[in-house]
């Protein structure tokens, strides 16, 4: 019988390989050997050592690259410094020219670009031809479109100047593209490590901006090991670090770059769920389960690694899933019919492989096709992983392999809960035909993406990026671009000590303790080295009359909507502009910040529901109140600072500012994005969470607002630390919110010393964000600690702000800090 | 049970982007798929001369010497019927005699398949008594648009008991149904009403067959048979031009039911000019030289 006669009876599909020749003349071009890219030339390393580069499928050498050295790295942030001042200069149309450019030249040379990601980094041709290189160009084309705009639409923001980028090997090139696109549209210039195990395509592209006419020292790119991005992420000259990885090595980032000034956004790990109702389409499902777990061999940070099912349709679903899995194809990834290849290193395969031995030995039922992996390469088959409950490793862990386990719950509410039961929050998949049930669910689920009915969708017009342990930060869409520029009241500043060691820090106002002379509003005395005083007291209350003696006033903690005595019954002086002790706050301990962050959380649980349109009733009726009393805050202030016609103003700056914020309330819309889907994007603005305030030392009434405000308005919850200087004005202010309808909990005060409050607040694990006004020392403790849960913060570096003005001291900044933005994906079509 | 339209979609759309078929296997797939087509002619100037050039060629859809040098002049290739309207019935019987290839006759009022129902009756019986051994019958469209499951049910199964022992494919006429979940219940019907094949649409409608559409079947076909332990076979017809697609719907057949539903006994292509296109491209992969129609015996 002939072959064909008998392919005619088994209707096998056979090979049918994308040719490599292209990629392979290419190398070959480059005899194999590649330097890094330093404004604008190929030089080959300061120290001479280099590495591998091989294919996962068949662990062949493909090329020589550079071991970037911290002088190579030196070289290039010098290079990208150079650059930047011109670059920056660049009209947002020119700037745009040249992002059209390399996007153009993308498309002419996709194919090239997607057989050299797939051998070296062992993803299935199909999905490199047809996801990423296509979206790495789109994101060009976009981005090309947000350059021409930036004038129009972020009128007083500035570049950032300096970007130092780290990516991973999963998608070597759209990593790049999501990190080097906003940059260079926004203004700045970068350098870029790309992954160790995947340089190539970095290097094809660094080739492509040259030809592309990009300017020398606008792209830099630096390939290496961990010890090349650490030179980069210690670099004093760099403005901000972006990153996507692990969230292990983002904590190491996090605390490498703390009270540095730089500004930082992570994209880390995730565990997302995949959630199944009883009435979505099984079928579509189990389509849904390929694109979510075994998409790029489950190598995928938000890969739906949890399936979620409701119980009634748990065996249907697994039957289903079992059966489709017999049909996935896996092998090199330059066969056009293949759905899987290589996993891109044996460290990675060994990782997966002892993981799942784990969940086996936890008693986790391991399901794996009937065909087996090939035997050359690092292959790892499909698996499917039942019998396993929220406490098994393996639903908690990151796999970053082709691993999915399955559980089952009972109620939507159960599901919610269930999904929401990870130290993640990166994305969220969630199947139901039922519109009601799905735009309940998708706000509830704490990720920065909800796929309703489909999964692993992305566009450049879409924001992407993760709540919780998944980092912080925004890639693509509107919500992307302000990672990559600052207002432009703050060009020229950073704060922070460059050299990351914690020790110097530049213009800290903190450096003028001296605990008895408040000067104006940068006196930062806390109280930390006071004893509890037995000096006269000021004649504070003065208004009480000239003959009676005033009323004791006991300031107490306000948590959970009660004032309540502290934990540790100590009290700290609160000094008048003369240095006499005019009253005493209590000194809140960690255990007043426990009871303050429980109530906080309890209380969020009723604000995040409530309209938009009540919380700005309350914030304005809270500017009622406020000024109802505002001679006796005004006199309490002169007090304070002794300067009347100040405090007046303060008051009255304070009353405005809850007006803007209670503005504000309903009009910080969210969008739907323009993504190329038949679907709305939704791109809502959540709020953080629990938000810890620690508010400024100066203006003590109006930091105190300027920052609770906004928090409140966006449906936060606060604990708040006000001013240690005048923590007075917060604890008279307690009794505005109690007679304001304010809700027990959602603003919680807590008085006391800085140092002593801020690391409880920074190192809480349940406290989601932190904003810091105080010292430069307290801004590098409050960054360095939030590594615990990720927390996001904002701090100022120890850097003023003038309250009083409505530039810095209110607006946007503080809105895009009080919210993330999730994005969901609701496709429709009957 | 439901059909999620957007998801579906996705599925349709990397079908023939997660798999490929090339060269020697590309050949054999495609001479597969000239086994599985119910040759069709179903227009209004049909004359016998024209069917039996059609009958013609279903006996002989590729030049023999291509099939030689494929080495696949064994096969015996025909198509697997020839499909006309039960006036050409007769005409088309008498050319195929001595082959194996059934007659398929569309019927029941085709189009539309508003006629009286007595009278759609009577014409399977007549085309069946004319020597048809496949019935191509149109529902209710109305039925489904209802909701009257009930109705559709009766109808298809009076229609299987008046075909006997006819091969009975039941067209829905999908463009005309307005939703996937119409199609996917429709489908459910007629397979318990009896059909022997689904079929997507007459060729008379302005949408056909879609792969949408085709995945939604599939799975009603692999849904049923799950729980009766029936194989029905499908049958996309209308739209399906080029060889490309023709192993696009193969693609699909393997992927979501299996190799037994990759032969003519469970799958049918309802096409007219699809042969040409298979033909071109099997001189091409013989000859390496891209093949020109005239090359190739009308039907």
């Amino acid at each position: 019988m002939s072959r064909i006669a008998e392919i005619y009876e088994t209707l096998e599909y056979g090979p049918a390989p994308e040719s490599a020749d292209h990629a392979d003349a290419w190398l070959d071009g480059h005899e194999r050997r590649f330097g890094v890219f330093l404004g604008g030339a190929w030089e080959y390393g300061s120290s001479g050592e280099t590495f591998e580069t091989v294919s996962p499928s068949s662990g062949h050498h493909l090329a020589t690259v550079t071991q970037g050295s911290a002088e190579d790295v030196d070289r290039a942030v010098r290079a990208a410094r150079a650059a930047f001042p011109e670059w920056r200069a660049l009209d947002g149309h020119a700037r745009a020219r040249h992002l059209y450019a390399v996007a153009r030249r993308l498309q002419k040379h996709a194919r090239l670009f997607a057989v050299l990601e797939s051998m070296d980094n062992g993803k299935p041709i199909r999905e490199s031809r047809d996801l990423d290189i296509p979206l790495v160009a789109r994101h060009f084309y976009h981005h090309a479109g947000w350059s021409q705009l930036m004038a129009e639409e972020l009128p007083g923001y500035a570049p950032v100047g300096v970007v130092g980028q780290i990516i991973p090997w999963n998608f070597p090139l759209l990593m790049l593209a999501w990190k080097i696109a906003p940059a260079l549209a926004m203004g700045n210039t970068v350098v870029l490590k790309p992954a160790e195990l995947t340089p190539l395509t970095a290097l094809l592209f660094a080739e492509l901006c040259d030809d592309a006419g990009l300017p020398p020292g606008v792209v830099n790119i630096v390939t290496g090991d961990g010890s090349t991005g650490a030179a980069l992420v210690a670099h004093p000259d760099v403005d901000k670090i972006a990153f996507t990885g692990s969230t292990e090595v983002g904590r190491i980032i996090r605390a490498a770059t703390a009270g540095t000034g730089k500004r930082l956004s992570l994209e880390l790990g995730g565990k997302s769920p995949f959630v199944v109702y009883e009435d979505a389409d099984l079928d579509s499902v189990v389509e849904g389960v390929v694109d979510a777990i075994w998409f790029n061999q489950g190598q995928v940070c938000c890969a739906g690694s949890r399936i979620l099912v409701q119980e009634g349709v748990a065996g249907e679903l697994e039957r289903k899933l079992r059966a489709r899995m017999e049909t996935l194809r896996m092998g090199d990834p330059l066969d056009k019919g293949v759905d899987m290849g290589a996993i891109v290193a044996p460290v990675q395969l060994e990782k997966i492989r002892s993981l799942v031995a784990q969940g086996q030995e936890e008693g986790a039922r391991i399901w794996q096709p009937s065909w087996s992996a090939p035997e050359e390469g690092w292959f790892y088959p499909p698996t499917l992983c039942t019998d396993v409950s929220p406490s098994s490793t393996i639903a908690q862990v990151e796999i970053f392999g082709p691993v999915v386990v399955m559980m089952t719950f009972r109620t939507p509410a159960e599901a919610v809960a269930l999904a929401n039961d990870t130290r993640y929050g990166l994305a969220a998949s969630v199947w139901t035909e039922s519109v009601n049930l799905a735009l309940d669910v998708a706000p509830r689920i704490k990720a920065g993406t909800v796929w309703v009915n489909c999964t692993n969708l992305f566009d450049a017009a879409a924001g992407f990026g993760g709540y919780r342990e998944s980092g912080y930060g925004r890639e693509g869409g509107r919500e992307g671009l302000f990672e990559y520029v600052k207002p432009a009241w703050q060009e020229g500043r950073r704060g922070g000590a460059p050299d990351a060691d914690g020790s110097a820090r530049g213009g800290a106002p903190v450096d003028a303790v001296d605990g008895h002379g408040p000067t104006g509003s940068s006196a930062a005395s806390d109280g930390q080295d006071e004893s509890p005083s037995t000096e006269a007291r000021a004649p504070a209350e003065r208004t009480a009359g000239p003959s009676l003696p005033g009323i004791d006033r006991t300031a107490k903690l306000y948590i959970g909507g009660r004032q309540v005595r502290p934990d540790a019954d100590y009290s700290i002086p609160v000094r008048a502009h003369d240095g006499t002790v005019m009253t005493e706050v209590p000194r809140g301990n960690r255990k007043d910040v426990r009871n303050a962050v429980e109530a906080a959380h309890e209380a969020a649980r009723g604000w995040v529901p409530r309209t938009a349109h009540n919380r700005a009733q309350i914030l304005y009726y809270l500017a009622e109140n406020l000024s109802a009393r505002a001679t006796e805050l005004a006199d309490r202030l002169t007090t304070l600072s002794g300067e009347a016609s100040r405090a007046t103003e303060e008051v009255d700056a304070a009353v405005r500012r809850l007006f803007t914020y209670a503005a504000w309330a309903d009009k910080w819309d969210g969008r739907v994005h323009h993504t190329p889907f038949r679907n709305v994007t939704l791109a809502m603005p959540e709020p953080i969470g629990v938000l810890a305030v620690v508010c400024p030392d100066e203006a003590p009434l109006l930091g105190f607002i300027s920052t609770v405000a906004p928090a409140v308005a966006m449906g936060n919850a606060v604990v708040a630390v006000p001013s240690r200087q005048g923590p007075v004005l917060a604890t008279d202010f307690y009794q505005v919110l109690e007679t304001s309808d304010v809700p027990a909990g959602v603003v919680n005060i807590v008085t006391g010393s800085d140092e002593e409050l801020r690391p409880v607040l920074a190192s809480h694990d349940d406290v989601d964000g932190m904003w810091y006004f105080g010292s430069a020392e307290g801004a590098a403790d409050v960054e360095r600690l939030s590594t615990g849960n990720m927390k996001r913060t904002w701090v100022d570096h120890g850097l003023e702000r003038d309250w009083f003005s409505a530039e810095q001291g209110q607006g946007e900044d503080f809105l895009w800090e009080a919210t993330q933005i999730k994005n969901i994906w609701i496709p429709y079509g009957e | 049970m439901s059909v999620n339209r957007s998801a579906v979609e996705r599925r349709a759309a990397t079908l023939g982007t997660r798999r490929s078929v090339k060269k020697d296997w590309q050949a054999a797939w495609l001479l597969r798929a000239v086994s599985c087509i119910d040759l069709t002619t179903l227009a209004g100037d049909d004359t016998p001369g024209r069917v039996r050039r059609l009958c013609a060629k279903a006996r002989q859809p590729v030049r023999p010497e291509i099939l030689q040098g494929l080495g696949a002049a064994e096969l015996g290739l025909t198509t697997a019927a020839v499909c006309v309207y039960h006036a050409m019935v007769e005409p088309a019987v008498a050319a195929l005699r001595g082959s194996k290839i059934p007659v398929a006759a569309v019927s029941t009022g085709f189009p539309a398949g508003l006629s009286p129902f007595e009278q759609r009756l009577a014409e399977i019986r007549a085309s069946v008594e004319a020597g048809a051994r496949e019935i191509d019958i149109v529902i209710t469209r109305a039925h489904v648009l209802l909701g009257d499951w009930q109705a559709l049910y009766d109808e298809v199964r009076a229609f299987r008991d008046a075909g006997g022992d006819a091969h009975v494919k039941t067209i829905l006429a999908t463009g005309e149904l307005g939703r996937l979940r119409n199609v996917y219940q429709a489908s459910l019907v007629c397979m318990m009403g009896g059909a022997d094949f689904v079929k997507t649409s007459t060729g008379k409608e302005s949408v056909n067959a879609t792969l949408p559409v085709g995945i939604t079947m599939v799975r009603a076909i692999r849904a049923y048979g799950e729980r009766t332990g029936v194989r029905v076979g499908l049958k996309p017809a209308g739209g399906i031009r080029t060889a490309k697609d023709a192993l696009m719907w193969l693609i699909l057949m393997k992927e979501e039911l299996g190799r037994p539903w990759m032969e003519a006994a469970l799958f049918r292509f309802g096409a007219s000019s699809l042969l040409g296109d298979i033909e071109r491209q099997l001189e091409h992969q013989l000859t390496g030289r891209y093949s020109a129609a005239h090359r190739h015996p009308m039907a």
